[in-house]
């Protein structure tokens, strides 16, 4: 066990900061922000990854010999996951919005009593 | 400096996002938190993921969540227990799983671990030569993993066209008319900040033509059309928030913008069909033009351009939708 293993400890921290916002925390647009928290750690391990030590930017230097690059392929992947996160992002907070719009409130406990409210009051009204 | 920011990145994550009861103030940190994350990526020479995170996290996701908070609740609700112990015990179990699990991993900066193995050196020693850019990550995105990147693109599309069917139509019936005509001018417009006002006025140009630079100069520096494209739709939401939404939607009509979102997908598969066209494979862009080397770049420089246009039509369309939508009559507020 080095220092060497810093960042992935700090990702862990980060990884699990989310997950506990994702579990704990019953408010909607609360649990996207720990999603969102997740996904950021998710980026850091791979941009730890790809980082050469003494390297330099992945983009070629003209002329220069024996440049140490970082990894090109994490960036790659990891920027597009980064557009990627903010588009279904968005989705998960219309969903929300639609979800306030139809039970005036975003906290998961309030939404489940009103779901078995309404669905006691369509039981009542099919006994009828 | 890494221990440094990430400090920083625990503070705001631990203390801003999950503490927090104040949803607007956890938005902000949830912000600084992902500037501080591309101030990181920098250092790990991520320039182009600096660049991306730099626009999306402390922008785009920012006014997203802004408008979404506008149009639901601004404070979670109070709680008796703050602290959920069950999930602090999974949360805690996972991590210490994972701390185990990372003790096999390779050291932070080592040259020999295995990722940057089987093709990296290749990508690295060769795409000068055969696909041209300098910038290894454009070569890689747009070249060697084009399919790969005509994926993501495909999955911001559909992840737009999800909300976009969300949030337009789908409304229960006789509900239409519960909502605030004109909410745009009175929610969003900065009516009183005229120093906000006097002083983006001038930098919304310069921003419009920043996102061209970064669109067509990708090759050669950090950039692209993930980059550029969200920087595109920020100087554009920016011009909404200024001159009321309105004004934007007489230039990006919900028809223009449904067509851009589809027409830079259509222009990405299009390059690819062209290719094939021409006796090469799927986006093999070296048929594109007599010299490989030149159809490499004018390749690039199309498909680029479709990722430019689809991401930032989708930007812009989610910013009107969500900025746009007017609230639900006051009655069916106060029940939350």
């Amino acid at each position: 066990m080095g220092p060497g293993l810093y960042n992935y400890w700090m990702v862990i921290v980060l990884m699990m900061t989310g997950l506990y916002v994702v579990l704990a925390r019953p408010n909607l647009v609360k649990k996207i922000m720990g999603v969102t928290i997740f996904q950021m750690s998710v980026i850091m391990l791979y941009i730890t990854l790809g980082k050469v030590a003494g390297g330099t930017a992945p983009i070629l230097i003209e002329g220069a010999e024996d440049v140490a690059y970082s990894n090109p392929v994490p960036h790659v992947l990891m920027l597009t996951a980064i557009v990627v996160g903010i588009a279904t992002t968005a989705l998960g907070l219309a969903l929300a919005i639609r979800v306030y719009e139809e039970f005036g409130t975003l906290e998961d406990d309030e939404i489940r009593d009103a779901e078995i409210a309404d669905a006691m009051a369509a039981e009542a009204g099919g006994a009828d | 400096m890494d221990v440094l920011l990430f400090a920083f990145l625990v503070a705001t994550a631990v203390w801003g996002v999950s503490r927090l009861r104040d949803l607007f103030a956890a938005t902000m940190m949830l912000s600084l938190f992902s500037l501080l994350s591309a101030g990181l990526f920098m250092v790990m020479d991520a320039v182009d993921v600096a660049f991306t995170e730099a626009s999306v996290g402390a922008g785009i996701s920012t006014v997203l969540l802004l408008s979404t908070l506008s149009l639901t609740h601004r404070r979670e609700k109070r709680r008796e227990r703050r602290l959920d112990p069950a999930a602090l015990v999974l949360v805690f179990a996972v991590g210490a799983l994972l701390l185990w699990g990372s003790q096999d991993m390779p050291a932070y900066g080592d040259p020999q671990a295995p990722v940057h193995t089987y093709m990296v050196p290749r990508f690295l020693e060769q795409s000068g030569e055969e696909v041209g850019p300098p910038n290894i990550v454009t070569s890689v995105l747009a070249s060697y993993r084009g399919y790969d990147t005509f994926g993501e693109a495909t999955v911001v599309f559909t992840a737009a066209v999800g909300a976009l069917l969300l949030l337009t139509g789908l409304r229960r019936r006789g509900e239409a008319d519960s909502r605030e005509p004109g909410g745009d001018e009175q929610g969003v417009r900065m009516r009183g900040n005229v120093i906000l006002r006097v002083a983006i006025r001038p930098m919304i140009p310069f921003i419009l033509m920043f996102a061209l630079y970064v669109q067509f100069h990708g090759d050669y520096g950090p950039g692209g059309g993930f980059q550029a494209g969200v920087i595109f739709a920020a100087g554009v939401i920016l011009a909404a928030l200024i001159w009321g939404l309105h004004r934007v939607r007489e230039v990006f009509t919900p028809r223009a913008l449904e067509l851009l979102i589809a027409g830079g997908i259509l222009l990405y598969g299009s390059v690819g069909v062209v290719a094939m066209v021409r006796g090469g494979n799927f986006l093999d862009y070296d048929t594109l033009a007599h010299d490989p080397v030149h159809g490499q770049h004018l390749g690039i420089l199309l498909v680029e351009l479709g990722v430019g246009i689809t991401v930032a039509s989708v930007m812009i369309a989610l910013f009107l939708l969500f900025a746009g939508r007017g609230r639900r009559s006051p009655s069916a507020v106060e029940s939350g």
